[in-house]
């Protein structure tokens, strides 16, 4: 049984987590005025060494992207904080900043001294009204308190930060439709090259940086890169937030060590529902490919869960019970893939505008067997062709569960509409009217 | 010149050699490899591609598969097809387009079917039908057959950007060309991407369509002063480049196939740019033009006044037989008649009423909008036949400085400051001359350089278009310029003395007394090349063919024998009339004086005049009227001789730059050039004019070449005025043309019309308040008054601009004044 | 434009404000729409003109941003934004029973707004959450783990003009304008405010502890 590493999450339960007090008492603050004796290179390097790998999804190595910065030619660099969670089933980063929004504070100061940054940017989904509120007071915070402003604690080093929130937008998320964003533009994806590194906001050096990727820096520089390489696993170190949601009977925030198993968190969580069996879950939401139980014991790791057909992700792990129709839950996703779209390539924009129609058919059970076969052709002149990573993540539940549910799919066909009891997977108790049935579409 | 300078370039250039379809290419480094496909005639299907246009990767029809050699040398395949608009080459690169590939293919087919699941099927009744890029891919690369069953997105259409774009948005492929062009290209982003996802569309801020609660707002960043979207002058460019049906011209609309129409090359007859178009006609009526790739001179580009305006030769107004006043009425006849009436009514009209009185000359108007011929053979006609210097093709504001000006640093000088140096320049200073208004596709190639070049205004206000071109404003008091340029700060002094850097001045330079002296004296003491870019297109041409008082051809001077000497030799004439000339004021009163008794007017808007017009007709014993329609000074005529326009006739245009833009036919009619005309009007005198060929022309300039050694004109030595002490009551007057007016040439477009800028007067805060101006302003002369809105803007103070020829603002007739003048301004009552 | 004097100097003010935390103008577009709903309660066609006027952009350029962002809202919307999620995971908890049941009760669908004015209903995308399903939103506050027969009574509630506190946040839900005042980055001294950690989010933490887990080991 793998231990739980609770890091990030430490403080949660303090009363009044949030605040300096708070976070300043159990430490906080202190891995700041060590990592500003030190040189700026030797922090990139114990990232480096630490092998701590971008949180947001992607799992690119942190310490290399800093790395990746051209040298200084006295022009501004930019640390910006991607703090735009939307994926669906990611729930962490949202947590992160409501109850502790020092640790990234902490982490995003430490970031910009290492990467010679002097004014930082924190972009906030605007849908979390409390937590941008608790944002905006502990940078407030900081800045009282001399972490913040010119020559911080002595340094010499300066750093401002801006709280910026978005405006609804998932495909802000994406690094560069993020940059887009910040700069009051439509959130796009950008060409690239150039990357942020080299051209990011306002064309200049630019780190993107996911919130719990910044916000585990302090705790690395607090405790030594060997502390954070004894977690985890060979190429995935460290711990991580997994998110069980769902069909679980204690959902929430597990901090763990990357290749934990679902098996693993599922005993500290409960287990499934009371009377069901998990059926199908996303390893690290709604743009990965779905597991089964036959996936219980994959590490959750970047590698082995990439092995498996899937990807890590976020680590949000949706979980889903026997109870469930996986062609409902599809569809869901691919109407929230049309809804978030941004519009700019083919592929995306249309692909998702097609395949809404499909799926929304054979839920209904107006589809036929080809539908089926066009679902897969469809996510094919997607796949691989669209602008940024969006329209592939649309097409990943659609795909992997055409082929562990292929029949669920063509009982929706052969029986003209969907086979399960909605109430029967809702966590409350309501019988189904036909009314309603229809009401939702 | 360029083509010494490319050379040099390629020398310096850095090459990559990649495989494509199995075929090595060789192409600069930084090429993408969309354009490294078509160095060997492969085409790579694509929409938002457009190579004037920063790459875009949206549309993602062009993909292609790609490998390249990693660190060990060995050939990686890239995982997914890779967008061949925006990816660049690299040495050793392979790629394989759809040709090649099926991965590619299949990626390019399955991208079209997407692209087409929206798309509507009606082909047969849009304008875009029969050379459309979609169309023609959909038939290379689609499926026979839609696997779409599904509902379509469908919009009410279409949707009106302005009264000339429209935008049907159900056929949008939303490649964003037009988007990307107007904010990259033109500088008027008043269309955007709007809306998300599947629902993204092109547009304006219309609340309506955006389904926004609220009234349409105005205000200092609306549109124009009218709150009028997309008005542009450049608009139409985006009509051009729509790759599929979305983006129509009102104009075009429904009025014909492309397979239904002939295709002609020519030049612009609107602005000195000499922008290269094309003109498609159907049994001779012009149903449209377009913009012709010209990398030298327009590029990509045109205005919407060079692909709009083409309705004025065809208006019912259209003169097609020589008319001659009988019994006070103008009627038809035939063209010997004609020519004999003109011939005998010049003769008596110009001859001495007595024996002891000095007989009236004859006098020569020529617009400013005829072609190098043209003018040659209108000067030729006033010196030869009538023995006259008196003819001038600037109907405008002219002066004897702006003439020195042109015949010491302009005539004869073959190809100067060219389009691509104005580029290039590093600094540019305007004076006189607003880009956008009055350059045309100047304006473009000066904003292809934002950024990197420091351009610096003489103007009274920074217009939207300086603003657009980021431009740093030298508040200056119309009449004021050439003090303006004597003290420029020491900061554009330095700017100027970089290698490349130029001064333009414009067609209101000559307004303005010593600012082509000032200009001179900046450019010796700076080492700053001067390029002079006047409004009309025949302007340059007919400083080039001597159409103008004091100079002949070639930049000779007039007024020196030897210059007159070599001038009478090639004509095989004893001499040329040595009098000095007047210019087109001078010869207007003259007439009106009695002492002109003839006029020979071709191509003239009166109301284009400051001076009267109509007195200088009334006194005139005897007008010819060379002219395409039945304009003011043809009514008032008593013989009127109809001309080809531009379209029906061969010719040549000589640009700002020097360039001949040489044009043939495009619509073959039974009109004629001015040139011929006027060839065989000389006949009537006995006279073999030798004009009655545009290669005759051309090969008597060729044998005349430049002024030599002794034959130019010196240059101007004209002081700036002292300023004149402000009166209570009044203000200077700044005034300019809008590129989208109402001049002669743009009638009969009201689309057009449409996107033009509302007529407003602009003061500053402060003058306006002196002047207890507000809401509107009345702005008088003897002559007349002018009632406009006023835009109180950041300017000159005692100055109030209103347009020169706009609706409800029309200077020179109601004003009879030109800018510098002084002018009485109070509030509307 | 309709502002009056004073509002437009406030406007103008915050948009000051605003700018100033960015190196480049245009940055402040989004802060300053929110700010525009703060004063309108929508991203009027006024707050489009005033929003170009300051950052030097045409109206199109501000509208296609307005347009772009689902939190802008084009009509004049209710005192609050009810938002019920039902994305795929909230939806199957049972976010679709508690959206049919809510709009029914309410009496209008997505993007609806009441006809007092209070509440404008919208179908929620995930709002990072999941591990409260089914989630509801009001005013951007977080309403965890609803029932039809919750999410009817904080909406009754809000019609009755009573306050009303979200599971996880201040201790009471704000208007609309408050709200969006926040968003374009103006504090409102609320941020102490709050109802206590829900049990999802420390259920790692608990497990941990009965794991032997405690505070401070290493």
């Amino acid at each position: 049984m793998t231990d739980l590493t609770p890091v990030l999450s430490a403080t949660w339960g303090s009363p009044k987590s949030w605040s300096i007090d708070t976070y300043t008492k159990a430490g906080g603050y202190g891995p700041l005025k060590k990592a500003l004796a030190m040189e700026p290179g030797a922090l990139i390097q114990a990232v480096k060494d630490s092998g701590l790998r971008g949180r947001g999804g992607a799992g690119f190595p942190t310490g290399m992207k800093w790395g990746f910065l051209p040298p200084d030619d006295g022009g501004p660099r930019y640390l910006v904080i991607n703090a735009d969670e939307s994926e669906p089933g990611t729930c962490k980063d949202i947590p992160t900043l409501l109850s502790a929004p020092h640790t990234l504070i902490e982490g995003v100061i430490i970031t910009s001294f290492a990467i010679g940054c002097n004014h930082a940017f924190i972009y906030l989904r605007g849908e979390v009204v409390h937590v941008y509120r608790r944002l905006m007071q502990a940078v407030r915070e900081a800045y009282e308190a001399g972490h913040l402003g010119k020559n911080i604690h002595g340094s010499g080093f300066d750093l401002d930060i801006t709280f910026h929130a978005g405006a609804g937008a998932y495909i802000c998320g994406e690094e560069t439709a993020l940059l887009d964003s910040l700069e009051g533009r439509r959130g796009q994806p950008r060409l690239k090259p150039p990357f942020p590194a080299v051209a990011g906001l306002y064309a200049r050096p630019t780190v993107v940086n996911n919130v719990e990727s910044v916000a585990s820096v302090p705790a690395i520089v607090d405790r030594g890169v060997e502390w954070f390489t004894g977690m985890g696993t060979e190429r995935s170190k460290g711990m991580g937030f997994f998110s069980l949601s769902g069909h679980v009977t204690r959902p929430g925030q597990y901090e763990a060590p990357l290749g934990i198993t679902l098996r693993e968190l599922l005993d500290l969580a409960g287990g499934i529902r009371a009377g069901h069996e998990l059926k199908f879950w996303t390893p690290g939401g709604s743009s990965t490919p779905i597991f089964t139980q036959d996936h219980l014991d994959t590490p959750l790791d970047y590698e082995s869960v990439g092995a498996a057909g899937s990807m890590l992700g976020t680590r949000a792990l949706q979980l889903f019970d026997d109870s469930t129709c996986v062609v409902r839950a599809v569809t869901r996703w691919t109407e929230f893939y049309k809804h978030e779209s941004c519009g700019k390539c083919t592929p995306c924009r249309e692909g998702t505008y097609w395949l809404t129609q499909i799926l929304k058919r054979i839920e209904g059970g107006k589809g036929t067997q080809a539908d089926i076969q066009q679902l897969l052709d469809t996510c094919d002149s997607i796949a691989g062709r669209s602008f940024c990573a969006l329209g592939d993540g649309a097409t990943s539940s659609i795909i992997s569960s055409v082929k562990l549910f292929r029949e669920e799919y063509e009982a929706h066909v052969e029986q003209g509409g969907c086979p399960f009891d909605r109430s029967a997977s809702a966590l409350f108790e309501y019988s189904e009217t036909p009314a309603t049935e229809e009401a939702h579409a | 010149m360029t083509a010494t300078a490319d050379k040099s370039a390629a020398q310096a250039v850095e090459t990559v050699t990649l495989t494509i379809d199995g075929t090595e290419v060789t192409v600069p480094k930084g090429t993408l490899i969309i354009r490294a496909a078509e160095q060997v005639g492969i085409e790579i299907p694509r929409f938002c591609d457009h190579p004037a246009l920063k790459p875009a990767g949206a549309c993602r029809q062009c993909l292609v598969d790609v490998a390249s050699p990693g660190p060990d040398g060995n050939l990686r395949a890239f995982p997914k097809p890779q967008a061949s608009c925006t990816m660049t080459v690299t040495p050793g690169m392979v790629v394989n387009t759809q040709h090649t590939s099926e991965e590619a293919d299949r990626a390019q087919k399955g991208v079209m079917e997407l692209l087409l699941i929206n798309h509507p099927l009606d082909c047969p009744v849009c304008d875009k039908g029969g050379e459309c890029p979609l169309q023609n891919q959909a038939m290379s690369h689609g499926r026979p057959e839609s696997r779409f069953v599904d509902v379509k997105r469908v919009f009410e259409k279409p949707l009106a950007l302005s009264s000339e774009i429209l935008l049907d948005r159900e056929r949008c492929v939303l490649c964003q060309r037009c988007t990307r062009y107007s904010k990259e290209i033109a500088g008027d982003a008043f269309i955007d991407l709007q809306n998300r996802g599947a629902m993204q569309q092109i547009g304006t801020f219309d609340e309506d369509v955006l389904d926004f609660d609220g009234y349409r707002p105005v205000g200092a960043a609306a549109e124009d002063e009218a709150g009028r979207a997309f008005s542009s002058y450049y608009s139409g460019n985006t009509v051009q480049i729509c790759p599929v049906g979305a983006l129509t011209s009102a104009a075009y609309r429904f009025r014909s196939r492309p397979f239904d129409l002939v295709s002609s090359p020519a030049i612009s007859e609107h602005d000195s740019s000499g922008s290269a178009i094309r003109i498609d006609h159907r049994r001779g009526a012009i149903l449209r033009r377009l913009a012709e790739h010209d990398p030298v001179v327009n590029e990509d580009w045109i205005t919407d006044k060079d692909r709009f305006a083409f309705a004025w030769q065809n208006l019912g107004d259209r003169l097609t037989r020589p008319l001659v006043r009988k019994d006070g009425e103008l009627v038809e006849t035939s063209w010997p008649e004609a020519l004999a009436a003109a011939a005998a009514g010049i003769r008596a009209a110009t001859a001495a009423p007595d024996e002891d009185e000095e007989a009236p000359g004859a006098g020569v108007l020529v617009g400013g909008r005829v072609t190098l011929e043209d003018a040659y053979a209108f000067q030729k006609f006033a010196r030869v036949v009538l023995g006259t210097n008196d003819v001038d093709a600037r109907a405008r504001s002219a002066s004897d400085e702006e003439q020195a000006f042109l015949g010491s640093q302009v005539a004869g000088t073959g190809l100067g400051v060219t389009f691509g140096e104005l580029e290039k320049a590093p600094a540019v200073v305007l004076v006189g001359f607003e880009a956008e208004d009055e350059g045309g596709v100047v304006f473009l190639r000066l904003r292809k350089s934002l950024g990197r070049q420091k351009i610096v205004t003489v103007a009274p206000y920074l217009t939207r278009g300086a603003q657009k071109l980021d431009a740093t404003l030298v508040a200056t008091v119309p009449g004021r310029e050439a003090s303006a340029l004597a003290d420029l700060p020491a900061d554009v002094r330095e700017t100027l003395a970089q290698p490349g850097a130029v001064i333009v001045l414009g067609e209101r330079a000559a307004e303005a007394p010593g600012t082509f002296t000032s200009a001179l004296d900046l450019a010796s003491s700076t080492g700053a090349r001067l390029a002079w870019i006047p409004r009309r297109a025949g302007e340059r041409g007919a400083v080039e063919a001597g159409a103008l008082p004091g100079l002949l051809p070639g930049g000779r001077a007039v007024s020196l024998k030897p210059a007159r000497a070599a001038v009478a030799k090639a004509w095989g004439v004893e001499a040329l009339p040595s009098a000095p000339g007047r210019d087109t004021a001078g010869i207007l009163a003259a007439a009106a004086e009695g002492r002109i008794g003839a006029l020979v007017v071709g191509g003239v808007s009166a109301s284009d005049l400051s001076g009267d017009v109509s007195a200088a007709l009334d006194a005139a014993g005897f007008v010819v009227s060379l002219e395409v329609r039945r304009s003011h000074i043809a009514e008032a005529a008593d013989v009127v001789l109809p001309v080809a326009p531009p379209s029906e006739k061969p010719g040549t245009f000589v640009n700002w730059e020097g360039r001949l833009r040489s044009f043939v036919t495009a619509i073959r009619t039974d009109a004629m050039s001015d040139h011929r005309v006027l060839d065989l009007l000389a006949r009537e005198w006995g006279v073999e004019l030798g004009t009655g060929t545009v290669e005759a022309v051309n090969a008597e300039l060729a044998s005349l070449g430049a002024a030599g050694k002794g034959e130019r004109p010196a240059a101007p030595k004209a002081k700036a005025p002292r300023p004149s002490r402000a009166v209570k009551g009044t203000a200077v007057l700044a005034t300019w043309h809008q590129l989208v007016d109402e001049g002669a040439l743009q009638e009969g477009e009201p689309y057009l019309a449409g996107t033009g800028r509302v007529a407003v007067a602009r003061l500053s805060r402060a003058t306006a308040d002196a002047l207890g101006v507000a809401g509107e302003a009345t702005i008088s002369t003897a002559a007349g008054s002018i009632d406009l809105p006023v835009v109180i803007t950041d300017m000159a103070d005692g100055v109030v601009w209103v347009p020169v020829k706009s609706p409800g603002s029309w200077v020179a007739r109601d004003l009879r004044v030109t800018a510098g003048a002084t002018v009485s301004v109070k509030g509307a009552a | 434009m309709t502002y009056d004097e004073s509002t437009l100097a406030q406007l103008e003010a915050d948009a000051d404000a605003i700018i100033a935390r960015y190196p480049v103008k245009r940055s402040a577009l989004l802060p300053m729409l929110h700010l525009v709903q703060s004063v309108d309660g929508y991203v009027s066609p006024d707050g489009i003109q005033f929003c170009a006027d300051q950052v030097n952009l045409t109206a199109a350029e501000v509208s296609a941003v307005a347009t772009f962002y689902t939190q802008y809202k084009r009509r004049p919307n209710g005192e609050y934004q009810v938002g019920v999620c039902t994305n795929t995971l909230c939806a199957v908890m049972g976010g679709d029973r508690i959206w049919d049941e809510l709009s029914e009760h309410v009496g209008v669908g997505h993007n609806e707004t009441t006809e007092d004015g209070t509440i404008t209903l919208e179908r929620l995308e995930c709002n990072a959450a999941c591990d409260y399903a089914p989630v509801m939103m009001v005013n951007w506050e977080f309403f965890d783990n609803q029932t039809p027969q919750s999410a009817k009574q904080v909406v009754d509630d809000l019609r009755a003009g009573k306050d009303v506190a979200p599971t996880r946040g201040p201790a009471k839900v704000c208007g609309f304008k408050e709200v969006s005042r926040v968003l374009a980055g103006f504090e409102d001294g609320r941020g102490d405010e709050d109802q206590g950690v829900g049990a999802p989010t420390l259920a790692g933490l608990e497990a941990a502890k009965r794991q032997g887990w405690t505070e401070g080991s290493k």
